[in-house]
């Protein structure tokens, strides 16, 4: 080979892997496709395109292409993920397996309900459980993701004042530890956004909340544990006042992995929430998706739930099974996306769910934050940390230090990288200064858990006594820290050129 | 302990290290009378007890591995090469998070910078972004940029009737908090009635290509008409039809939106998919969702990495236009393997079997008595057939008698089509699967007379 693919012209190195449309040559073609079985009819001259701009390579290309660009990533599959508030816990293979039977991966979501029956038997099971564990009322599956799920809930409470013909509620009040999800979902309905600050504990601050709860106040979010890794310590308090205003309560439900067999979120008192089957119950995080955002409500929000859900329409005889149907809510906010929501991803929490069964899902939030206080003992005293309290399944610590100037959050969780560990998730919560939010999930052993406490440690030292080292990490990386700048100044988003229709069609 | 490693030894050290003396001791801050409840679940199975329930779940379903499907309407049985699920299933994809952290992330950051470009080329957009959850939450989204791009100033909508039913239902879904009308889709409006609502007001008008009726609208000259009216021209489109047709860049479309779950991705009772967003360069900084820019590394090795990302929630917070940060990552990935391994000729070949099926199809049924196939205008591999009988008596026959799963009732949302049936044919329907329907449609009006009178004779 040249050294082009040593050095380029202007002395930069080469890319890590060639584009796909860089590989491959004209004419070739890696699917295997078989001859029309039929007449050809004719097809319409004047309505065609006059090419179409794909690769063209051998699947063999395709294969190799793919492998080796896999092995740039990082994943929970490769080592210790402890990305807080993403719950990046093992995903076991049996959920793989099971979503790709095929009467699951092959049946067509608008079928006769009578020729889908084990699809929908899963679903109405797996709305029963996630409603046991709420302690709410019923579920909808049909959110794709956990910020569908947070807009069907605010969604429905908007609908729920409407009904009582109570418009003037518009005020959603948010805590500003919340994730970023909270307040664009508010956004994205049409209701106002009130931030309130947490206390000096990292609990939310009643006082404030006090004060600008009214009759114009449609509702709360709070994420429980908070996004500080904390149980509130008040939130019956916070939940009489926003009741008592006449706001419904909803709870973010990004942190269950604190929560299973610990506390129902109905018992607290909350009105709706949203599951992330991709954080709590197992399913692939997926490179971005897809997740799975089911919401629980109690009875106050029952009618209004997005659908359509699942029912019994008919209990059958004694001794039979019973008919299953797809229904909408009297007073549904209506469906919000096709068909009855990321079923494949709904067959794998399922699956994790009959695996686990009660007294699982209770071990599986034990050693989450079993995990995660002994990660946070360990590092106490050398990380600061915004308070010093047992945390839930999460913790929070600071990525600086008095005596290493200039050293940063993303200075630490580069360096992490050169010991083999996927950096925390940095500068969020947002009111913590150059946060690290540590999460490291419960299928981590002790010794993984003292691994990366152990490069902490030596990170720490080595910001005071090298600090060029961290400043200049990753080392080890398949590629160096990258210009994020240049990438938004100077864009480039698709590598083929475009044709410029309006020109052409000028000609 | 199911998929939790700790032995009895390592709990003990930890509570140790922490200070506390149980498990239970780390949920104090939890209100005591509410602590530790029951869950009312079934105890936890085996591995091998797992999947025998799974099983026997998955197998209760009829799919499409043992009948011949002629469903579509908005979810298809397409082709899927082997290679796909098996880039699919490396664990260093589908068990990698959103690639925040760009050094570890360039495999997800390359796949998805090529899905980009894939997708560019095939809609003829400048664009694309990572994806949305469907087709349906991707229109949402379009007119999202819409009323961002006139900033509320044009509040109307025109959908064409001719927009997957379900698509419009997500539409008024998303935006019942705002102030937009939405108009155009309650009758049956063709193209150039919709032309004739734009107005000043209007901010954007979209189509289906083809529409959900499987036809090729004659949209030559649309373009023309909405941005005269200063509006934007929004369509929805089969991306296997732009394997084959021309593409909405040509066209004049403004942004391009679509489900991208017949490209390498299992109809699995509908979801997870993909839901594509495409458009012009300069809408880029209005879209949602994810965006993959090339860049170069410290040492100037070309990298990739999330860019644009002040559009999003985490930084934008109430100001963003959008909540959406998970999205399909995987699917757009599933997309990327597909259209690779398909390529410039495999992609207009499977579009190119499709036509051809389709067609036959669509001869032979509306050769049949009682039945008439519309071929009045182009069509690519859907077609509605209006049928002697109500389509669902027809489809019971068809399951019962052929194992065949018939086409979809259209008159479940568009009451003026009674009996009519909407077939959907691709590269996976067999000559043979073609001519047993075809048959079972010739005897069905018999058997369904037949099965009344046994009916009256037992009752």
């Amino acid at each position: 080979m040249t050294d082009e693919l040593i050095v380029n012209k202007n002395g930069a190195p080469p890319p890590l892997e060639p584009l796909i449309y860089d590989l491959g040559a004209p004419g070739r073609t890696g699917a295997i496709l078989p001859k029309p079985d039929v007449p050809e009819a004719d097809l319409p001259a004047d309505l065609l395109r006059d090419d179409l701009d794909l690769p063209e390579v051998s699947e063999m290309d395709v294969v190799r292409h793919f492998l080796r660009l896999s092995q740039f990533n990082y994943a929970i599959d490769k080592g210790f993920y402890p990305l807080g508030s993403c719950t990046m816990k093992y995903n076991p293979k049996l959920n793989e397996d099971m979503a790709r039977l095929p009467g699951f991966a092959l049946a067509h979501p608008l079928q006769d309900p009578s020729t889908v029956q084990g699809a929908l038997a899963l679903m109405y099971q797996l709305q029963e459980w996630l409603a046991a564990i709420s302690g709410l009322e019923a579920v909808s599956l049909q959110p794709a993701a956990g910020a569908q799920g947070e807009f069907a809930g605010i969604l429905m409470i908007r609908a729920y004042h409407l009904a009582n013909g109570e418009a003037h509620r518009t005020k959603i009040i948010v805590p500003d530890s919340a994730h970023g999800t909270n307040p664009a979902t508010t956004a994205m309905t049409g209701l106002e956004v009130v931030e309130i600050p947490s206390d000096a504990n990292g609990d939310v601050d009643l006082d404030k909340l006090r004060e600008v709860c009214g009759e114009d106040v449609a509702g709360m979010m709070i994420t429980v544990p908070n996004t500080l890794g904390v149980f509130e310590r008040h939130i019956q308090d916070i939940v009489d006042i926003i009741h008592g205003c006449g706001g419904l309560m909803y709870m973010d439900g990004a942190n269950m992995n604190a929560m299973l067999g610990i506390a129902k979120p109905g018992d607290l008192g909350f009105d709706v929430m949203h599951y992330n089957l991709h954080k709590t119950f197992s399913t692939p995080h997926g490179g971005g998706g897809p997740g799975s955002g089911p919401v629980a409500v109690g009875d106050k929000l029952l009618p209004f739930l997005p659908g359509p859900i699942v029912t019994i329409v008919d209990e059958g005889d004694e001794g039979e099974p019973p008919l299953y149907g797809l229904t909408m809510p009297e007073q549904s906010i209506g469906a919000l996306k096709a068909f009855w929501g990321n079923f494949g991803m709904l067959v794998r929490a399922f699956t994790y769910i009959s695996i686990n069964g009660a007294n699982g899902l209770r071990a599986v939030t034990d050693h989450a934050v079993l995990n995660a206080n002994y990660i946070r003992s360990r590092l106490q005293g050398t990380y600061p940390m915004p308070f010093e309290r047992i945390c839930g399944h999460e913790f929070v610590c600071e990525g600086h230090f008095k005596d290493a100037d200039g050293i940063h959050a993303l200075d630490i969780s580069k360096r992490l990288m050169d010991y083999g560990f996927h950096p925390p998730t940095n500068y969020f919560p947002l009111i913590v200064p150059e946060a690290l939010l540590i999460e490291p999930t419960e299928t981590e052993t002790k010794e993984a858990c003292d691994a990366f406490v152990e490069a902490m440690l030596a990170i720490a030292k080595e910001a005071k006594e090298s600090p060029d080292v961290l400043h200049e990490a990753p080392h080890v990386t398949p590629v160096k820290r990258v210009d994020d700048v240049r990438a938004a100044k100077d864009l480039i988003l698709c590598c083929r050129v475009i044709p410029d229709w309006d020109a052409e069609a000028a000609k | 302990m199911t998929y939790i490693p700790h032995t009895d030894a390592d709990r003990k050290a930890m509570l140790e290290a922490i200070g506390v003396d149980s498990l239970d001791d780390l949920f104090d801050a939890v209100p005591a009378d509410l602590r530790f409840p029951e869950l009312d679940l079934p105890p936890g199975l085996s591995e091998m007890e797992t999947a025998w329930e799974l099983n026997g779940l998955a197998s209760a379903n009829v799919a499409a591995n043992d009948f011949a499907l002629f469903l579509g309407a908005g979810a298809y049985n397409h082709f899927i090469p082997s290679v796909v699920n098996h880039i699919l299933l490396r664990g260093e994809f589908y068990t990698a998070y959103t690639p925040y952290q760009p050094e570890l992330s360039q495999g997800t950051l390359q796949a998805i910078f090529e899905y980009q470009s894939m997708m560019c080329a095939l809609t003829g957009m400048e664009v694309a972004n990572a994806s949305h959850y469907d087709g349906a939450t991707s229109l949402a989204e379009a007119v999202i940029v819409a009323n961002a791009h006139f900033r509320g100033k044009r509040s109307k909508i025109i959908l064409s009737p001719g927009v997957n039913p379900q698509y419009r239902a997500v539409v008024r879904t998303y935006h019942q908090g705002n102030d937009l009308k939405f108009v155009g889709d309650k009758g049956s409006a063709t193209v150039p009635d919709l032309v004739d609502m734009l107005d000043d007001d209007t901010a954007m008008l979209v189509v289906s290509y083809p529409n959900f009726f499987g036809q090729i609208d004659d949209l030559a000259g649309l373009a023309k008409s909405v941005h005269d009216a200063g509006a934007l021209l929004c369509m929805v489109v089969d991306p296997i039809a732009l394997g084959l047709f021309k593409s909405p860049g040509e066209l004049g479309a403004d942004i391009v939106v679509g489900e991208g779950q017949p490209l390498g991705i299992p109809l699995s009772f509908g979801g997870p998919y993909l839901g594509f967003f495409a458009t012009r360069e300069k809408f880029v900084r209005k879209i949602a969702g994810r965006i993959v820019g090339e860049t170069v590394d410290a040492d100037g090795r070309r990298a990739y990495v999330m860019t644009l990302r002040p559009r999003e929630q985490d930084i934008r917070r109430e100001k963003a236009t959008s909540n959406i940060c998970t999205n399909q990552g995987l699917m757009a990935l599933a997309a990327c393997v597909y259209m690779s391994v398909m390529g410039k000729h495999g992609l207009r070949r499977a579009a190119e079997l499709c036509y051809h099926k389709a067609h036959y199809a669509a001869q032979q049924i509306d050769a049949l008595e009682g039945y008439s196939v519309d071929m009045s205008q182009p069509f690519f591999k859907e077609f509605v057939v209006t049928c002697p009988e109500p389509v669902a008596a027809i489809n019971d026959v068809l399951l019962e008698h052929w194992g065949i799963i018939g086409g979809y009732d259209l008159s479940k949302d568009y009451p003026a089509r009674e009996n009519q049936m909407l077939l959907a044919v691709t590269e996976m329907n067999t000559k043979d699967e073609i001519d047993t329907l075809v048959e079972a449609l010739r005897s069905a009006p018999d058997d369904i007379a037949n099965h009344a009178h046994h009916h009256h004779h037992h009752s």
